[in-house]
């Protein structure tokens, strides 16, 4: 199924045997996925499980060992600036220039994704996001809520049809939290964007995602669909499969193999 | 919240215009930080004005008694100057990259369609810009308290200013690549790198008066043949074009490796995975 997936215009993404190595250590060790066009899907693993890597490498920011990757068609390890003013991302990494507005924020990015009328973009942005009243102020004075809007509204500024979100809600509190999924899947829904997000809120991945790749030790342990997932390892929910595969929990070997024989 | 349901129209993403556009972004981020922080305009003019303003009064002290400065009384200001040229080029540019690193912006422009040589276009552009106001205010203030005109060199001024400005962008960007490839714990490299070229450059003293060996190694600097060649100007009238030629040719060679190591560095930090984690 995987491989029909990625080799079909389907597949908004497509990551075939990636590995990334750092002197002796293999952080992403020969993944392979696809992900359909339009979904949502999670990339799911404890720490150190190679997603902020995997999706490092899918950006063009990180080059992997071996492997191909091709994201809207685009081979990105050969021409990746065909594909990035089509994508977009937010990570807790990043930041944005403190001193500046959010507006003034808002308006380089514009100009650097080429967005034709950046003053309307950003006046519908800080209405999606509620921005009017901080549009004004430096980035560096906003709360931790505040610049994630903001981060999210400079993801989106050239609407981009592949979205890669890296805890796109952490250290949000509850509500702001459950605006930015519900903005964010609204979103997705109007635009047909394709999401793949990192992520260690479960209650996050089950709402929001059609499919969740699980990841452990750099290895695709798993994948499939939030409740497939649940009823395939007999659990309640998705934390307690997440802590199933974390954990490396008895169990797991025939899920693997279950998988493994699924994929092929 | 709501969505709006409208795509939003992009400009062509490649060709010229779409590369000026993008170091237009870019130029635009710097200006905004510049021009709403006084202290960096101030800190910008401060350090060329309080060092002309030091030669200013050795001139006048030495002056009476001189008989070279009698009859080229502008040579240290002249050459202090100049000699800012090259130091504010060269911050010029790795500030420019540094204030990325501050920022922790430099993941949010690698994952954009900001090409590398925009980025570095970008960093010339606003090397230019800062060269202009910390050595246009040192000037100003070297007209007002000691009546002197940089624009007294005429215009070999133009050959000058642009040599210098170039071997300062050659600097600026291997600083930027050795910042990129060490971390901001080199940043003080910024700063201290290009007094490593100033004994061998000759802004106050012919290069005949340094060992042979260093004479060696101070032929090989564009900007000892700069300023042999403000000497001419200043002592015998006469422009030595050869000498300018020189140092063009030797930017052209000194410009080259800097792209290429500040390019080797990103290749190294995309190897490394350090695009997206570099900051404060």
């Amino acid at each position: 199924m995987l491989s029909a997936v990625a080799a079909s215009a389907d597949a908004a993404i497509a990551v075939r045997d990636l590995v990334k190595r750092y002197d002796d250590v293999l952080a992403v060790n020969g993944i392979s996925f696809a992900v359909r066009r339009g979904t949502t899907t999670a990339l799911l693993g404890g720490n150190g499980a190679g997603k902020t890597t995997t999706l490092s490498i899918l950006l063009g920011v990180l080059t992997p060992t071996s492997g191909a990757i091709s994201v809207l068609g685009v081979d990105m390890l050969r021409s990746r600036y065909k594909a990035l003013p089509r994508m977009n991302f937010t990570s807790p990494y990043v930041d944005l220039p403190k001193r500046l507005t959010v507006r003034e924020n808002l308006r380089v990015f514009a100009d650097l994704y080429g967005v034709v009328n950046p003053r309307e973009r950003i006046i519908e942005l800080s209405e999606e996001f509620d921005l009017g009243l901080l549009l004004k102020r430096p980035y560096g004075e906003l709360s931790a809520g505040q610049r994630t809007r903001v981060s999210l509204a400079k993801a989106l500024i050239n609407r981009p049809e592949v979205l890669l979100l890296d805890e796109p809600t952490a250290s949000l509190d509850p509500d702001v939290g459950d605006r930015m999924r519900t903005y964010l899947e609204t979103y997705q829904r109007a635009s047909g964007c394709t999401v793949l997000l990192a992520s260690h809120n479960m209650m996050e991945v089950e709402r929001m995602c059609d499919d969740v790749i699980m990841l452990r030790a750099g290895l695709l342990v798993d994948q499939g669909a939030p409740d497939a997932l649940v009823a395939r390892y007999g659990r309640d929910s998705m934390e307690e499969v997440f802590l199933d595969i974390a954990r490396g929990r008895a169990g797991l070997d025939e899920a693997e193999s279950a998988t493994a024989e699924g994929v092929r | 919240m709501s969505v709006g349901q409208a795509a939003v129209a992009l400009y062509p993403q490649t060709g010229v215009a779409a590369s000026a556009r993008r170091v237009r972004a870019l130029i635009r981020r710097h200006a905004y930080l510049l021009l709403k922080s006084w202290p960096r305009l101030v800190s910008m003019i401060y350090y060329p004005t309080v060092t002309m303003v030091l030669w200013g009064f050795v001139t006048i002290y030495l002056k009476p008694t001189n008989s070279f400065l009698q009859s080229a009384p502008g040579f240290f200001l002249g050459a202090v100057l100049l000699w800012d040229v090259l130091f504010r080029g060269q911050l010029g540019v790795s500030l420019t990259f540094i204030e990325e690193l501050y920022a922790r912006n430099l993941g949010n422009l690698f994952v954009s369609p900001l090409r590398y040589y925009e980025l570095v276009a970008g960093q010339l552009v606003m090397s230019v810009l800062r060269t202009l106001i910390g050595v246009g205010g040192a000037c100003a203030f070297a007209w007002v308290l000691f009546h002197y005109s940089i624009f007294s060199y005429g215009l070999p001024l133009i050959a000058f200013f642009a040599n210098l400005l170039m071997f300062g962008w050659a600097i600026g960007l291997a600083v930027s690549g050795m910042v990129l490839r060490w971390g901001l714990g080199a940043e003080e490299l910024a700063w201290a790198a290009i007094f490593l070229f100033a004994p061998v450059s000759g802004v106050y003293y012919p290069i005949a008066v340094l060992p042979s060996a260093l004479q060696a190694i101070a032929y090989a600097m564009p900007s000892a043949y700069v300023f042999e060649g403000m000497r001419a100007v200043l002592l015998s009238q006469t422009f030595r074009w050869d000498l300018l030629l020189r140092a063009f040719a030797l930017n052209i060679v000194y410009i080259a490796i800097g792209i290429v190591l500040f390019r080797v560095a990103i290749a190294y930090a995309r190897k490394r995975g350090m695009l997206l984690q570099m900051g404060e």
